[in-house]
């Protein structure tokens, strides 16, 4: 990959990595809270139905994930596998497009 | 008087430890012990070493599982029970005993455009440069590198990664980069950015940790990753 390529990803690696931070910690605490106001499932749901607010949260959570991880296992077949090019590329990309997919699936059934 | 036993590497990467007797001095180091060795007890043994004062940074071996520069090594720091074991450096090929072939190293440090590229001539006065600016001070902090290879063996990502430019020729172009009489910034920057560049580094800090002239590598390589980043942003990478 060309040098502005590199760069971006490590950029954009680090900017995701920066917004998981946040979202791990408020999803934590939010399971957290839950759990300790012995809330049910039916209760919970009740809560994210139609919620724009946790839609827009866990959609950036997911969008952070389908990022970040994907640039991560790149690495990872680059260093552990010596697997690089084109092809570990596309796996990668696909493995993005897969989580993007289920994290929108599972907001869809939590929020709508 | 006491004795080490000293297991030292002979042969090529095929090679095995060889067990040696060597009597225990004060202030001795790691380098005075191989020396005994080749001078007393096997003179077929090959290591290399020049200055034997910490600057030519040719001496450096693994001691005790440690890439360390062996002539400031002193044996009572590193000794485990009056036991050493001394292996040439990881990562780079064997010649014989405790040589290394050293190319690679190097070539590294050509391939990160660790050369300087004058932008006067000896017709144009000298560049004046502030002791206190930025780019100065990042240059002091780094530029004391003696080309050991130290950092280099103590590096899992070259182990990982074997085309990684390591930290030595990173650190050089971090050099570079803040030299204001330079004129290759831009070739540079893009020459450390590629898929074994600096962005490879996971800050470990191995080089850091075990960089016998106390430089960071690891913060070299930390300003490259801003001065790349920038420089993507700004459309010149």
């Amino acid at each position: 990959m060309t040098a502005r390529g590199e760069t971006r990803l490590w950029l954009l690696q680090r900017a995701s990595a920066a917004v998981l931070a946040i979202c791990v910690a408020v999803h934590l605490i939010t399971i957290i809270v839950a759990m300790r106001q012995g809330l049910t499932a039916a209760a919970i749901l009740s809560r994210t139905h139609g919620s724009i607010g946790w839609a827009g949260f866990y959609g950036i959570f997911v969008l952070a994930v389908a990022v970040h991880a994907p640039i991560g296992l790149r690495a990872i077949a680059h260093e552990w596998l010596a697997w690089r090019g084109r092809a570990s590329d596309a796996v990668v990309v696909l493995f993005g497009i897969a989580l993007l997919a289920l994290g929108g699936y599972a907001i869809a059934a939590v929020v709508r | 008087m006491s004795t080490l036993s000293v297991a030292v590497w002979r042969g090529g990467s095929d090679g095995r430890f060889q067990d040696y007797s060597v009597p225990r001095r004060d202030a001795q180091t790691v380098l005075d012990v191989v020396t005994y060795i080749q001078r007393r007890l096997d003179p077929t043994l090959a290591y290399r070493f020049a200055c034997r004062v910490g600057m030519c940074g040719s001496c450096a071996m693994t001691v005790n599982g440690k890439p360390r520069w062996t002539c400031r090594t002193h044996v009572a720091d590193v000794a485990s029970r009056d036991h050493l074991e001394i292996a040439p450096l990881a990562h780079l090929p064997i010649v014989r005993d405790l040589v290394t072939d050293m190319r690679a190293f190097f070539d590294k440090w050509a391939r990160a455009k660790g050369q300087f590229t004058p932008t006067a001539t000896r017709r144009d006065g000298f560049e004046r440069v502030e002791p206190e600016s930025r780019p100065r001070q990042a240059v002091d902090a780094a530029i004391e590198c003696i080309g050991c290879g130290v950092c280099y063996a103590a590096c899992d990502v070259v182990e990982w990664k074997p085309d990684y430019l390591g930290p030595a020729a990173l650190n050089r172009a971090w050099t570079l980069v803040n030299d204001v009489r330079d004129g290759a910034r831009a070739e540079r920057l893009a020459a450390v950015a590629g898929d074994a560049g600096c962005h490879s580094c996971h800050t470990l800090g191995a080089c850091t940790e075990r960089c016998p002239k106390h430089l960071s590598p690891t913060a070299s390589i930390a300003g490259l990753k801003r001065a790349t980043t920038i420089a993507m942003l700004r459309g010149q990478l």
